[in-house]
């Protein structure tokens, strides 16, 4: 079984995590047209290299966290907060906020 | 005839314990720590199966756990290792695959008639006709290997462990036990794993010096701190990150247990196992391998003949020769392999070998014939670690070419050398694997978040010094001059490798499957190489060129009860299981919590809640403590209809769509303050809907300020539904106006119910009836439930379970996600299109739902009544209509206590919703019914006046 390094745990069990998906973008869902919807849905990469999902860590901390795996060897070279809560912890830092690093509590 | 020996010095038997066992029927004695089968040899017996294909009689090969000829049936059990398992007082042991009896097989024609039976049989033979497809299968059932499995079979306990070693050591021989112990004296925690009932490995049948050696190595072991050793386990397989499963059989009152392990370093240590000769004969009763030999004579004190030949390429063929004279064995003659001997054939009947002829023209009498040919390494776990091993033609035998930083290799199958060569190497591998540990263990401390300055420095350990291992030169023997079989499981013989390979199944991979080589119990350790050397000579290649098949998990074959083991998940019961168990509940499983199903008799309770006032417990309902300015904005993204204008005190019905626009799950919310909700999921939806809330807030939102708590377990539920409802509880609610027009429908209010502080209680009809739904803090759950069972008595209180509240939501015509929606069911398709409120920013699902209200061709739910108000179609039961065919189905169907009439739900196509309609519903039987849709979704009180009033 694989161990995959939560932001705020460090290495734990594949089966303590949910797999969410392949990070993808949701189209504005006021302007979006139903092909680009639907490729939002179901459409996937699912490359044989490196890919960049979404993983929950449900039997821990229950953090969303961003993964970079390669899905030939189960490296993982990065392993980060969601894009939304860096860009909000950018907004607080901004306006002069004390926050946590982009790795949640890591020091890794 | 006994051929039992006196004493030898390193046996395993006790002979101060003597019993008795059954064997085909008839008692056998056996000393504690015989093999099934070495208390058999030691009476004489030699024959203890039939094989596979061919029945032809099979008796001992490798006296191990590996023996293909040695599987028998004990009691119940089936396919037990004889070979390897010790014989118990009393045990009850059967031969299999056998008809009528292990002594005259009618199925040994098969042997005659063997050219019939060649490689790609089955495939080639029964192909056609089609239509006796079922009878060739009712023979060729007679004709599967292996024992019996009787569905009154007892079930043992089985079970689970984690486990985290710094080291596990795969193999207690002596490198084994010297890796261990050097990983442990270096500070590691040691898993030391070893298949036989005991530690030594090939020291166990060695000479004075070796069993001295033992003894010390043994001694070692026990007094090192740090080393758990499991015996009678394997190392059945290693996964990524060095995942190690170890299945475990010597604890008392456990079957088996599976151990997964995760290991910082894995050492490798199985030692070598000895590879038979391909001749023909080669599977007569009496023709031997070498360490066969030697574990009979000297672990068991059995003499394994009168009159032996001994084909001897290495030290364990002269070994085992030196065995047979010292336990009184002729030894007629010891073939050299070394100088150019060999054995062309053993010739034999059903009883075993008689003689054996010579490469050089003689034939010599004997009823013994031992070979010591070679060695295989057992690669499999190095293969499962992603090494691909390469073969060594000097040595003929494969070593590992490439290993992971976690894995490390000691003892045979690093290479050859004295004992005391051998040792140090695996002392110096232990001490590597401790290492090795250390540094992976402080680099996952290292990774574990902490709010530290800096990083721990990582101490560097000066790199292990390895002894070289020399490689002894072996002559490459595999098959002798003439045909035989290769793989004994599976009755595969050297002629049909070639025969495949004339049919075009040319590489070692393709020809495994076609022949079925290497796919018996034995699962490749003794055959593989076998195998791979006929394929190389029939295609005209060598062994490096045609290459290896993969060894893939488990190494040993493991239960289903071992795999299954022991169930880790939690069950879960209200506060108020107590009372439900002392009044006679009938308990229903529902996920991870188990229910009241009903109470006896659901109608009754129904009809009690018509009446007077039931209580049903609801704890299991899933329920969210929200707070936070911001909680509106979520709930407006979560749900499809409005919430921004939610009252405190108010409670609104949502239904929640995932981002496809199928329903999802639904629930009531109430605003208990100006910044605090109580969201309610289903039950069964508790778990997904709170991960699906945090991925909102945590991926796309993460700047709504919202604090969201589970309190499902927080809070004992109280459904009090009926026209007495509110007479109940104003006997015990306090702080609390209950009058309808204080309190009315869809309403939730704050208060003291049976001198309980803390207590919320929202007004919600999912029963159609004036009712109450109660929440109490759960350490006072079962002290409310008392209370109103005992102050409602007068009004005729009554408990009722989760039957009576399916029945008493279908005669109002609610659905159930789940049952009465699927993975395309849409808010329009239940009738809830008006709830939808597209005029919203944004929500989970919009795009898609407003294309499915544009879009008008879903299936709707409907009411349904069958006309024959005495027939309940089952659910799942189609609509069909003559043209079109299916065009619906019955997804909920109950007979109405309160109507005295059945009452359904289900879908149907867009032309056919229409109330009055008459449609045919299609019964299991075939027999069509007409059914008609009704004019609400409700079959009671369509209006609502009862759970408004």
């Amino acid at each position: 079984m694989i161990l995959l390094p939560c932001p705020y745990c460090g290495l734990r069990n594949a089966s303590e995590f949910r797999y969410v998906g392949e990070l993808s973008e949701r189209p504005d869902p006021n302007a979006t047209g139903i092909e680009d919807w639907r490729a939002f849905l179901y459409m996937r990469d699912n490359p044989a290299g490196w890919t960049t999902e979404t993983w929950f860590h449900r039997a821990g901390c229950r953090r969303h966290f961003v993964v970079e795996r390669h899905t030939v060897t189960n490296e993982v070279r990065d392993s980060r907060l969601p894009a939304a809560q860096l860009r909000d912890r950018e907004d607080e830092r901004a306006t002069g906020g004390n926050v946590a690093d982009d790795r949640g509590g890591a020091t890794y | 005839m006994s051929m039992r020996l006196k004493p030898q010095p390193g046996e395993v038997i006790d002979r101060g314990r003597r019993f008795r066992f059954t064997w085909n029927g008839e008692a056998y004695p056996a000393y504690e720590g015989d093999t099934i089968v070495s208390a058999l040899a030691a009476c004489g017996e030699r024959v203890f199966s039939r094989s596979f294909k061919y029945h032809r009689p099979r008796g001992l090969l490798t006296a191990s756990f590996l023996d293909p000829g040695c599987m028998v049936q004990v009691g119940d059990e089936p396919n037990v290792r004889g070979a390897h398992r010790r014989v118990e007082p009393g045990m009850v042991v059967s031969p299999q695959n056998v008809w009528p009896s292990l002594r005259f097989d009618i199925k040994s024609a098969n042997g005659a008639f063997g050219r019939f039976l060649s490689a790609g049989f089955y495939y080639k033979t029964f192909i056609k006709p089609r239509r006796l497809w079922p009878a060739y299968r009712s023979v060729l059932r007679r004709f599967s290997a292996g024992g019996v499995v009787s569905p009154d079979s007892s079930h043992g306990y089985f079970d689970k462990r984690y486990a985290h070693p710094d080291v596990v050591v795969a193999g207690g021989g002596p490198a084994g036990m010297a890796a261990a112990i050097a990983a442990a004296e270096a500070g590691a925690q040691v898993l030391l794993v070893e298949e036989e009932y005991e530690l030594g490995g090939h020291l166990r049948w060695g000479n004075e010096a070796e069993l001295a050696a033992l003894r010390e190595l043994r001694g070692e072991v026990g007094s090192t701190a740090g080393i758990e050793v499991m015996t009678n386990s394997v190392v059945n397989g290693r996964y990524d990150g060095n995942w190690v499963a170890v299945l475990q059989r010597n604890l008392p009152h456990v079957v088996e247990r599976l151990v997964k392990a995760r290991a910082k370093t894995l050492v490798v240590a199985p030692g070598l196992i000895e590879r038979p000769y391909v001749f023909e004969g080669n599977d007569a009763p009496g023709v031997v391998l070498s360490g066969a030999v030697r574990r009979l004579v000297n672990l068991y004190a059995v003499k394994p003949g009168e009159r032996a030949v001994v084909l001897s390429a290495n030290e364990s063929g002269d070994a085992a020769a030196e065995d047979l004279e010292r336990a009184g064995v002729e030894v007629a003659r010891v073939v050299d392999a070394r100088r150019g001997g060999d054995v062309v054939r053993a010739n034999g009947g059903g009883k075993g070998v008689r003689s054996v002829e010579c490469a050089d023209g003689t034939k010599i009498d004997c009823d013994l014939l031992v070979t010591a040919v070679g060695w295989t390494a057992p690669t499999s776990l190095l293969n499962m670690a992603g090494d691909r091993p390469v073969y060594d033609g000097r040595a003929a035998r494969f070593f590992p070419s490439r290993l992971t930083e976690d894995v490390l290799v000691t003892g045979g199958l690093a290479g050859d050398g004295t004992l005391e060569e051998l040792l140090a190497h695996a002392r110096a591998t232990g001490r590597d694997a401790a290492g090795r540990a250390t540094r992976t263990g402080r680099a996952l401390r290292a990774g574990i978040p902490q709010h530290a300055d800096g990083q721990p420095e990582l101490a560097q350990s000066p790199p292990v010094e390895y002894p070289k291992l020399p490689v002894y030169d072996h002559p490459a023997l595999f098959r002798g001059k003439t045909h035989g079989i290769v793989d004994y499981s599976e009755d595969v013989t050297s002629k049909d490798l070639v025969a495949a390979e004339k049919e075009g199944y040319d590489a070692i991979e393709l020809a495994k499957r076609y022949t079925t080589v290497t796919m018996g119990s034995a699962q490749g350790k003794l055959e593989t190489v076998n195998a791979v050397a006929i394929m190389a000579e029939a295609t005209g290649s060598t062994i490096e060129e045609t290459g290896t098949t993969v060894w893939r998990p488990p190494y040993a074959p493991i239960t289903l009860g071992a795999l299954a083991g022991r169930i880790f998940e939690p069950v879960r019961y209200s506060p108020m299981q107590p009372w439900h168990e002392r009044h006679g509940a009938k308990p229903l499983v529902a996920g991870a919590w188990i229910r009241p199903d009903h109470y006896g008799d659901p109608a009754s309770e129904v009809r009690n809640v018509r009446e007077n006032v039931g209580l049903i417990d609801v704890t299991p309902l899933g329920k969210f403590d929200l707070r936070g300015p911001d909680v509106p904005r979520l709930l407006n993204h979560l749900y499809v209809n409005e919430w921004s204008n939610l009252d405190v005190g108010a409670v609104r019905y949502g239904v929640m769509c995932l981002e496809d626009g199928v329903i999802f799950d639904d629930g009531v919310t109430g605003r208990l303050g100006s910044d605090r909700y109580i969201l309610t999921a289903t039950s069964s939806g508790a778990a997904s809907v709170w991960e699906w809330i945090d991925n909102w807030l945590q991926t796309a939102k993460p700047g709504w300020r919202i604090h969201i708590t589970p309190v499902t377990t927080a809070y004992a539920s109280i459904n009090v539904a009926g026209p007495k409802s509110r007479d109940l509880l104003l006997r015990l609610a306090e702080g609390v106006d209950l009058s309808p027009d204080a309190f009315p429908y869809m309403r939730v209010r704050t208060g003291r119910i049976a001198s309980v502080d803390g207590c919320f209680m929202w007004r919600i009809g999912f029963t159609g009836e004036l009712s109450y739904e109660i929440h109490v803090p759960a350490a006072y759950g079962l002290h409310v439930w008392e209370a109103l069972m005992e102050r409602g008595a007068d009004l005729g209180v009554k408990p009722f379970g989760v039957e009576a509240q399916r029945i008493l939501r279908l005669e109002k015509g609610h659905f159930i996600v789940g049952q009465d929606t699927d993975g395309l069911t849409g808010p329009y398709g239940v009738g809830l299109g008006r709830m939808v409120k597209l005029d919203k920013d944004d929500f989970a699902g919009k795009p898609e739902l407003a294309w499915q209200g544009e879009r008008g061709d879903y299936l709707r739910l409907v009411g349904l009544q069958p006309h024959d108000g005495s027939l309940v179609p089952p659910e799942a039961s189609q609509i069909i209509e003559d043209k079109n065919g299916v065009v619906g189905r019955i997804t909920s169907s109950r007979m109405s206590p309160t109507l005295g009439r059945s009452i359904c739900l289900g879908f149907v196509a867009p032309h056919l919703a229409t109330p009055g309609t008459t449609l045919l519903v299609q019964l299991p039987d075939g027999e069509r019914i007409p059914i008609r849709v009704t004019q609400h979704h409700a079959h009671f009180d369509p209006e609502g006046t009862r759970q408004r009033g």
